[in-house]
C-alpha cells in the first residue's frame, strides 16, 4: 500500500433521499473502518447526523456540512488530507469530486483520489464517452443520442423511432427520466429533466429484455473478480431500484452468465477502475444479445445488497484497494484464511423488494417505471425462491402476510393492473392467478419471466390445496412441510384453513405453530459463508429456512445472548435513526460483556453488517420468525426499544409467550401505545392534554366536534409516523377518514382530538431507570405544531420557550415515567401555548431524534439505555443541555422532485425521507448550515412570495423587509403583495395560473426566473387551492428551492440575511465543547 | 402439487437422507462429491471427469433452464461436454419441474431419465457437504425403497479414463498446425477452444502411442479419476518429452505431465470442484477465477529439476500448473476452456498457439 498517505477525507452522501439512503452509511462506516485499520486518520464531511459512520470512533473528525465543492474545499484547506475518498458517498459525493476536479481544486491543494480516478467516473458518467470507451473494446451499448436542448431531443428520437427512454446526464436514481411513446410526451419530459442536467440521454427502448447486474471489483495489478450477480424480475423499464431483484441470476444458463461476467471484466479493465464497480445489462430473452445499460464506478445501493447477499464487504475491500493493496493481499472476511481475491458461492437465494410509500402521498402516481420512487428495500434469504419472496412480501410490512393469503386488493382491470406496473403488482399477479390466469397469460401482460411466474404459481397451488383442508388435524404433514419449504407463514395457513378473512388470527397462528412443532416441522438455521460450505467458517451471519434438515450453529444454552430487534425496511418515518440506535445497543450489550445478537433484514443499514455483533439473524421481525430465533437462542432477553415501531408492537405478543422484553414492562409499552389507556391514565394523573375522545360511534364524536369545533386530529394506536394520522378540517373529511382509520386495526381503537393551533411543539428525549429519569433532552421545533414531527426542523437545545415551560415538562416527564415505571429510552411531545403545556404523545421507545440529541450533547443516550434495561445502575451524567454554547439543528429532507405530481405541502402524515443535523455557535448559523445541507441554496436576486393566510403574512413581514433592504427582489401573488406594499414593503404583482393574467407567477419559475418559491398554503384541507399546488409543484419540477412554512421560511431568510455564507464557520464536532 | 416417490441417499459412514425422485429410479453406487457452481448444470453432468461418481450441487435452485438441444456435429455436442450424462447419480435441494429458456429442448429430469441416470432433491445440500468437507470424498449410493439394495463402489479403484475416452482416432479442423490430442476424458469445449484458433486436432485414445504420429504440438486432456491408471500414457508423454515440440496439458495432463517428468501425485480430501477457484501465477501478482473439478492433485515437492509450478491455488496452496524451465511444455490443474465456469483463462490457449507458431 501506499505508504505516504496518513489523512484521508472521506465524502458522505448527505441526507436520505429517493435514490441515495441508507447504503451509503454502510458503505461509508467500512470505508472508514478499512482505513482505521490501517492507521489512517480519517477525516469524515456528511451533515447526516442520525448515521452510524457520523459517531464517535467511527471517524477521527466529523463535520456535519453540506457534502458541496465550496464546504468541502473549506475542509479541504483546513485539514490538509493526503487522500480523497469519493465512491463511498453516493451521487452527491461522486459529483462534488467530479467537480472539485474540474475547478483545481484537488490539484490546487496536491489531494490523490484513491481508487478509481476521476478521469475514468468522467468516462462511465458522461454517456457520449462512455459509448466510445465501449466501442473501442466491442461492447455493445443502448444507442442513444445526447441532446442539450428540446429541437436535438426531438430529432434524435425521430432517428432512432419511438418508443423512446430519455436520460439525465449526471443524475443518480434515474432523475428525470422516463418513457415517452411520441413527441408530445417526450416536449413534456426533457423540458422537465433539463433542469436537471444541461444533458439528456435519447435512448431506444428495450422494454421487456431482462435486466442484469454484476458487481465487479478491481486492483491496481489488474486482478478482477465479479462479487454476485443479480437478476431483475421485473423486465427492462422498471428502474433496478423499483425492480424485485434476486441474486445469484436464476434464467441465465451457463454460457450467457460468463458472457456477461467476461463482458463486466473487459469493461471495467477499460475503464481503469480500482474498487468496486457494478455493470447494468439488458438482456435479450430469445438469444444471447445484449446492451451495456450502464457502469456506476462507485459503491451503490446494488453493492450494498450484493455484500449483505454474499457476505462479501465490497466497501471494505475497496477502500483497501484504493489503498494500492492487491486482492490477493487481503483476507476474505468471513473464512479469515482464505483470499480475498474470489467469488462467492452462495447455496441460498436472495429476494430484494423495494418499499413504497406512496400512500403518504397527495396526488402521486403509483405506476412505477424508470425513475426510482420506492424509500427502501427489504431482502429475504431462503433455499427455494417460494420461500425468498414470501419471507420478503412480509418484510415490506405494508399488511401483506406473503403472496397470498393477503386482503383482497380492489383492482378494477387486472389486464390493465399486469401490464402496468405499480407498487401493487406483485399482489396483482396473485390475484390474477387466482381468479384463473395463466403463467402464459400473465407473461404476456407483464414480460416477467415464466420461471418467476412457475414458481410463484406453485405458491398458489399450495395455497389451495391447504384450503381443502378443514382442519389442522387434516394437515398431511407432506403438505405442511411443503408449505413451509415454500415460505408460508402460521398466519397463512391459518387463513387457509379457518378460511377467515379477519386479520385478527393470533391465536389460530399459536395453534398452528404448536401443531407444527407437535409434528418437528420446524425451521433450521443457516450460515452464509461466502463458499457454500467448502470451507470451515466461523461465520455469525445467519438466515432460518425450512429447506434443510440440520443447523449450522451450535447453541450453547449459556443464557448469554442478547436478542436486539432491529427497524426493518426504510420507510417514512423510519430510517437510519434506528438502525444508529440499533447498533449502539449490539455494541453496548458486547461491551458489557454478553453476546449480542441482531434479528434485521435491511441490506441498506450497518446493524445488518456481521462485523457489529456476535451473531446476525438475516430474517423477518414478524412474532413467528422472532419466536423460532428465542426458541434457538434461549436468551437472557429481548431488546423492542430502539428498533422502532415493528419490534415496540412485539412487545405485547412476546411477552404473553413469556419472554424475557428487556427494559420498561410490555404492560407499560401498551399503557402508552394504546390512545385510550394512555389519555385516561393522563386524565388520572390530572396531566393536560388536548381534549380527546375515543371512537365509539359517529354520532358520539359529531357530538365531541360541537364542543371543541374543527380542526380535529384523529389517531389510531401503535402509529409511527403517521401512518393514519390525520387532520380534519370539516364534516366530509372526519366522516371518510374515520372509516379509513377503522380499516387500519380493529384491534385498537381510534382517539380524536382537539387540533391546538399556533402552539409550539416541544419534544423530551430521555431514559429513565425504575421510573426515574436519568437524562434528558429538551427539543423545540422551529414551526409551530401541525407539521409531524418528523418532517419539523429541530432545534435542541431548545432556543425559545419559557423556563416556566421546561420546568412543567420536566414535572410532566419524571410523572409519565414514574407511572409506567420506564426503563429504557422514552420520548414524548408536548403542546406549549401561553406558558401551558399538554402532552399529545408518548413512545416508551427510542425516537427518532435519539441519534441528534446523543450526539450534540454528547452523551450516548442508547448506551445509557441499554445499561438500564440490562440492570445496571447506571449513574446521572454530570453535564446537561444548559451547558451547552453551541446549536444544533435537525432538518428534513424532502424528495418531492421524485414523486411526479404529489403535492410538496406539509402536514400531520410524514413526507420527509431523511434529514441532517448541523451544529453552530447560534441559531442563525445552524440554520444556515442545516438548510443549505437539504438542499436549499440562498438565492441569488428574485423571490416569489404567497404567504397565505393573515398570520403568515404577519409572520414573514420583517423577513420580507430584511429581504429588500439586502435588495432582493420580491414578487408576490394578489393578497400577499398588496399586504407587502401596504406595509412599505416594495414587491412587484405576480398572477396565479388560474388569473390567466400576466406576469405569471409559473412562468416565472419555468424561466428560471426566480431562486426561491415561499409558498404558505392556507390551510391543511388535501383539496387546498390548486393554484397553491400548481406553483409549488413547478418549484419542485424546475428545481427551484421551496419553502411551504412561515416559521421556517422566516428563519432562513433571517439566517442568510444576518450571516453570510463566509461566516459560517468550517468547525469539526469535537470542536463544539 | 408435485407427487413424486421417496429416494435416500446413503453414505458409506451410515448417514442416510431422505430425500425425493426426479430423475430415472435405479439403485447406484459411487463416490459423493459436490460442486459450488451456481450455473451450468448441463456442463457438469456431461462433463467425463465426474465419471463414477454422485454429484452433489451446492445451489440449491437447480433445472431453472432446461436442457438445451442434444445435437452433436462432426463428433461434437453442440452444447455438451460429452456425448451423454456421465455422472452416476445427482443430488440437490430444490427442483425446477417447470423450466423457462428460449434454448431449453426438455426438463433436467426427462433428460436424466432418458440417460438412466437417477437424481434425488429434498436434501440438505449443505449438510452434505460438510459431511463431505469434514469427512472427505465418501462412498454412496442412491436407493429406491421398492427396489434392492446395492453394494458401495469405489470408482478410484477402476480406471475411469478408459470408461471415458474414445476409442478410435478422430480427425477436426484442417489448421496448417496439427495437435495430437490424448483423450483421457476429453471435455468438448477443449477441442472447440482448439479449434477456434484454426488447427488440425488428431484425438487419440488415452492409451494410443501419438508418437507415432506426425504433429506439431502435443496437447493431454482432463479425464476422471486416480492418475494412476495411466501409466501407458505416462510412458508415452515421457517419450515426448525428450524432444522440443510443444506440451500443454489440462487438469488430468497436468498430472500426467508431472509424473512423467518425475513427480507424484496425492488424493485430496474433497478435491476442487467450483467455479471460484483462486490461482495465482507463481512469481507475479497475476490472480485468476478458475473453474475446477479434480480429486488428486500433483505434489509441487516432488517437481524434477528441470520443473517448477506454475500457477498455485490461493485457498490451499496447492499445485495448479507446471512448466518446464526451458521447453516449451506447461499445463494447468484447473480448466481454461471453462464451460462451465470462468473463461479467465482463455489465454492459455492463445499461449499454446504462440509457442507453436514460434517454434
Amino acid at each position: 500500500m501506499d505508504k505516504n498517505i496518513k489523512k484521508v477525507l472521506v465524502l458522505g452522501s448527505g441526507a436520505l433521499k429517493i435514490g441515495e439512503a441508507g447504503e451509503f452509511d454502510y458503505s461509508g462506516s467500512q470505508a472508514l473502518k478499512a482505513l482505521r485499520e490501517e492507521g489512517i486518520e480519517t477525516v469524515l464531511i456528511n451533515p447526516n447526523i442520525a448515521t452510524v459512520q457520523t459517531s464517535e470512533g467511527v471517524a477521527d473528525k466529523i463535520y456535519f456540512l453540506p457534502v458541496t465543492p465550496y464546504f468541502v474545499e473549506k475542509v479541504i484547506a483546513k485539514e490538509n488530507p493526503d487522500g480523497l475518498l469519493l465512491a463511498f458517498g453516493g451521487q452527491t459525493a461522486l459529483n462534488c469530486g467530479v467537480k472539485l476536479h474540474q475547478s483545481g481544486v484537488l490539484e490546487k491543494y496536491n489531494l490523490k483520489v484513491l481508487g478509481t480516478q476521476v478521469q475514468a467516473i468522467i468516462d462511465t458518467e458522461d454517456r457520449e464517452l462512455f459509448v466510445k470507451k465501449l466501442d473501442q473494446i466491442d461492447v455493445k451499448s443502448i444507442k442513444s443520442i445526447a441532446a442539450e436542448n428540446m429541437e436535438d431531443a426531438l430529432a434524435a428520437a425521430d432517428q432512432l423511432g419511438f418508443p423512446v427512454i430519455v436520460r439525465a446526464a449526471y443524475a443518480l436514481g434515474g432523475l428525470g427520466s422516463g418513457f415517452c411513446d411520441n413527441a408530445d410526451e417526450l416536449q413534456k419530459l426533457a423540458e422537465k429533466a433539463f433542469t436537471f442536467s444541461n444533458q439528456l440521454l435519447i435512448e431506444k427502448s428495450l422494454k421487456g429484455w431482462k435486466e442484469i447486474e454484476y458487481e465487479v471489483v478491481r486492483d491496481c495489478y489488474d486482478n478482477c473478480i465479479t462479487v454476485c450477480n443479480m437478476e431483475n424480475f421485473d423486465p427492462l423499464g422498471i428502474h433496478t431500484g423499483e425492480s424485485i431483484v434476486v441474486a445469484p441470476s436464476q434464467t441465465l444458463t451457463n454460457s450467457e452468465y460468463h458472457k456477461l461476467r467476461e463482458i463486466a471484466i473487459r469493461i471495467v479493465r477499460h475503464i481503469g477502475i480500482v474498487g468496486e464497480c457494478n455493470v447494468q445489462y439488458a438482456f435479450d430473452t430469445e438469444s444471447e444479445d445484449y446492451r451495456v445499460i450502464e457502469v456506476n464506478a462507485r459503491l451503490s445501493r446494488s453493492s450494498a445488497l450484493a455484500s449483505k447477499a454474499t457476505g462479501y464487504p465490497l466497501a471494505f475491500v475497496a477502500a483497501k484497494l484504493g489503498l494500492g493493496y492487491g486482492l490477493q493481499d487481503l483476507k476474505n472476511s468471513v473464512t479469515k484464511t482464505t483470499p480475498a481475491f474470489f467469488e462467492p458461492a452462495l447455496d441460498y437465494i436472495v429476494v430484494k423488494i423495494p418499499r413504497w410509500d406512496l400512500g403518504k402521498f397527495h396526488g402521486v402516481s403509483k405506476e412505477i417505471g424508470s425513475s426510482m420512487k420506492s424509500v427502501g428495500e427489504v431482502m429475504a434469504i431462503g433455499r427455494t425462491f417460494e420461500e425468498a419472496i414470501q419471507k420478503g412480501l412480509r418484510m415490506i410490512a405494508q399488511g401483506m402476510h406473503g403472496f397470498v393469503g393477503n386482503k383482497t386488493l380492489n383492482i378494477e382491470d387486472l389486464d390493465k393492473g399486469l401490464s402496468i406496473p405499480t407498487d401493487k403488482r406483485v399482489f396483482i399477479i396473485s390475484q390474477a392467478f387466482q381468479a384463473g390466469y395463466t403463467i402464459d397469460q400473465i407473461h404476456a401482460l407483464t414480460k416477467i419471466d415464466r420461471w418467476f411466474l412457475q414458481k410463484l404459481k406453485n405458491i398458489i397451488d399450495c395455497n389451495n390445496e391447504l384450503s381443502d383442508c378443514q382442519s389442522y388435524a387434516e394437515l398431511p404433514d407432506d403438505l405442511l412441510w411443503q408449505a413451509k419449504k415454500w415460505g408460508f407463514s402460521d398466519f397463512q395457513i391459518a387463513r387457509s384453513i379457518v378460511k377467515n378473512e379477519s386479520e385478527d388470527l393470533e391465536d389460530e397462528i399459536l395453534k398452528v405453530r404448536a401443531e407444527r412443532k407437535k409434528r418437528g416441522i420446524t425451521p433450521v438455521v443457516k450460515q452464509i459463508d461466502t463458499l457454500a460450505a467448502e470451507f470451515p467458517a466461523q461465520t455469525n451471519y445467519l438466515y432460518i429456512t425450512y429447506n434443510g434438515t440440520s443447523n449450522d450453529v451450535k447453541y450453547l444454552g449459556d443464557h448469554r445472548s442478547v436478542v436486539v430487534l432491529g427497524s426493518g425496511a426504510y420507510r417514512i418515518g423510519s430510517s437510519v435513526e434506528f438502525d444508529w440506535c440499533s447498533v449502539n445497543a449490539l455494541l453496548t450489550v458486547r461491551k458489557m460483556g454478553y453476546r449480542s445478537v441482531m434479528i434485521n433484514y435491511n441490506p441498506e443499514t450497518v446493524s445488518t453488517d456481521y462485523d457489529m455483533c456476535d451473531r446476525l439473524y438475516f430474517d423477518e421481525l414478524t412474532f413467528e420468525r422472532v419466536m423460532d430465533i428465542l426458541d434457538l437462542e434461549n436468551p437472557q432477553g429481548v431488546i423492542v426499544s430502539v428498533g422502532g415501531q415493528i419490534p415496540n408492537n412485539l412487545a405485547m405478543r412476546l411477552d404473553e409467550q413469556n419472554v424475557h422484553i428487556l427494559g420498561t414492562s410490555a404492560q407499560s409499552i401498551d399503557n402508552a401505545e394504546d390512545r385510550h389507556k394512555f389519555s385516561s391514565m393522563l386524565d388520572r394523573l390530572v396531566i393536560n392534554q388536548p381534549r380527546w375522545k375515543e371512537l365509539t360511534s359517529l354520532k358520539d364524536i359529531f357530538g365531541f366536534v360541537d364542543e371543541v369545533g374543527f380542526p380535529l386530529l384523529v389517531r389510531p394506536s401503535y402509529v409511527l409516523s403517521g401512518a393514519a394520522m390525520n387532520v380534519c378540517s370539516n364534516k366530509e373529511e372526519l366522516e371518510s377518514f374515520l372509516q379509513l382509520a377503522a380499516d387500519v386495526s380493529k384491534k385498537h381503537p381510534v382517539v380524536v382530538s382537539e387540533f391546538v393551533q399556533n402552539a409550539k411543539e416541544i419534544e423530551i428525549d430521555a431514559v429513565a431507570s425504575k421510573g426515574e429519569i436519568i437524562v434528558y433532552a429538551i427539543s423545540e421545533h422551529v414551526e409551530y405544531a401541525g407539521v409531524h414531527s418528523g418532517d419539523a426542523t429541530i432545534q435542541f437545545p431548545a432556543q425559545r420557550i419559557y423556563v416556566e415551560t421546561v420546568r412543567q415538562i420536566k414535572k410532566v416527564a419524571k410523572q409519565i415515567a414514574q407511572e409506567l415505571n420506564i426503563s429504557g429510552p422514552f420520548n414524548m411531545q408536548f403542546l406549549a401555548k401561553n406558558n401551558e403545556v399538554r402532552v399529545i404523545e408518548c413512545n416508551l421507545r427510542a425516537s427518532r431524534s435519539f441519534p441528534f440529541v446523543s450526539k450534540v450533547l454528547k452523551i450516548n443516550f442508547i448506551e445509557l439505555a441499554t445499561r438500564v434495561m440490562m440492570g445496571e445502575e447506571v449513574e446521572k451524567p454530570n453535564k446537561n443541555e444548559f451547558d451547552l454554547d453551541y446549536v444544533g439543528i435537525k432538518a428534513s429532507q424532502f424528495s418531492f422532485s421524485r414523486l411526479q405530481k404529489a403535492d410538496p405541502v406539509l402536514g400531520v402524515d410524514m413526507a420527509s425521507t431523511g434529514e441532517v443535523g448541523c451544529i453552530g455557535d447560534n441559531f442563525y448559523e445552524a440554520i444556515l448550515k442545516s438548510m443549505l445541507s437539504v438542499g436549499i441554496t440562498i438565492p441569488k436576486k428574485n423571490i416569489l412570495f404567497s404567504t397565505g393566510p393573515t398570520k403568515s403574512k404577519v409572520e414573514l413581514l420583517e423577513a420580507a423587509r430584511l429581504l429588500s433592504e439586502k435588495g432582493y427582489n420580491l414578487y408576490a401573488t394578489g393578497g400577499s403583495q398588496k399586504f407587502l406594499v401596504d406595509n412599505g414593503v416594495p414587491a412587484t404583482l405576480v398572477y396565479w395560473p388560474s388569473d390567466n393574467k400576466k406576469p405569471q407567477a409559473i412562468d416565472l419559475i419555468k424561466d428560471k426566473k426566480i431562486d426561491l418559491v415561499v409558498n404558505i398554503p392556507k390551510n391543511l384541507t388535501q383539496g387546498e387551492l390548486k393554484n397553491g399546488y400548481q406553483v409549488r409543484r413547478a418549484a419542485i419540477d424546475f428545481n427551484i428551492p421551496l419553502l411551504t412554512n412561515d416559521r421556517l421560511a422566516s428563519s432562513f431568510i433571517n439566517a442568510f440575511c444576518k450571516l453570510d455564507v463566509d461566516d459560517i464557520q468550517i468547525k469539526s464536532w469535537d470542536e463544539y465543547r | 402439487m408435485y407427487k413424486s416417490s421417496p429416494a435416500q441417499l446413503v453414505l458409506e459412514d451410515g448417514t442416510v437422507l431422505q430425500g425425493k425422485s426426479f430423475g430415472y429410479e435405479t439403485p447406484v453406487s459411487g463416490e459423493v462429491v459436490f460442486n459450488t457452481a451456481m450455473v451450468g448444470y448441463p456442463e457438469s453432468l456431461t462433463d467425463p471427469s465426474y465419471s463414477g461418481q454422485i454429484l452433489t450441487v451446492t445451489y440449491p435452485l437447480i433445472g431453472n433452464y432446461g436442457v438445451p438441444d442434444e445435437s452433436i456435429n462432426n463428433r461434437l455436442s453442440v452444447f455438451f461436454e460429452s456425448e451423454k450424462i456421465q455422472v452416476t447419480g445427482l443430488v440437490i435441494s430444490d427442483y425446477s419441474f417447470q423450466f423457462s429458456h428460449w434454448n431449453a429442448k426438455k426438463s433436467l429430469g426427462d433428460w436424466l431419465i432418458e440417460n438412466k441416470i437417477p437424481g434425488i432433491y429434498g436434501i440438505d445440500t449443505r449438510e452434505l457437504t460438510k459431511i463431505l468437507r469434514e469427512k472427505g470424498s465418501i462412498k454412496g449410493k442412491i436407493l429406491f425403497p421398492e427396489m434392492d439394495d446395492i453394494d458401495f463402489v469405489d470408482p478410484n479403484l477402476e480406471n475411469q479414463v478408459a470408461k471415458t475416452s474414445c476409442t478410435e482416432v478422430i480427425r477436426y479442423g484442417n489448421g496448417s498446425k496439427t495437435i495430437a490430442l490424448v483423450d483421457c476424458g476429453i471435455k468438448h469445449n477443449i477441442i472447440r477452444c482448439l479449434l477456434k484458433r484454426d488447427v488440425s486436432i488428431i484425438r487419440v485414445p488415452w492409451n494410443y502411442d501419438f508418437n507415432t504420429l506426425e504433429y506439431d504440438a502435443l496437447f493431454i486432456s482432463n479425464g476422471p479419476g486416480n492418475p494412476q491408471f495411466c501409466g501407458e500414457t505416462v510412458e508415452h508423454i515421457r517419450q515426448a518429452l525428450n524432444n522440443e515440440r510443444p506440451i500443454f496439458g489440462i487438469c488430468m495432463g497436468n498430472q500426467l505431465l508431472a509424473v512423467a517428468g518425475g513427480a507424484s501425485t496425492y488424493k485430496l480430501k474433497y478435491g476442487h470442484r467450483s467455479h471460484n477457484q483462486p490461482v495465482q501465477m507463481v512469481g507475479t501478482n497475476r490472480c485468476f477465477i478458475t473453474s475446477q473439478n479434480h480429486g488428486f492433485a500433483v505434489d509441487s515437492n516432488t517437481l524434477g529439476s528441470d520443473w517448477e509450478p506454475l500457477f498455485v491455488n490461493m485457498n490451499d496452496g496447492t499445485n495448479e500448473g507446471i512448466r518446464h524451465k526451458s521447453k516449451p511444455f506447461f499445463s494447468a490443474q484447473f480448466h481454461p476452456e471453462a464451460s462451465s465456469g470462468p473463461v479467465d483463462t482463455e489465454f492459455l490457449f492463445d499461449d499454446f498457439l504462440k509457442m507453436i507458431n514460434t517454434k
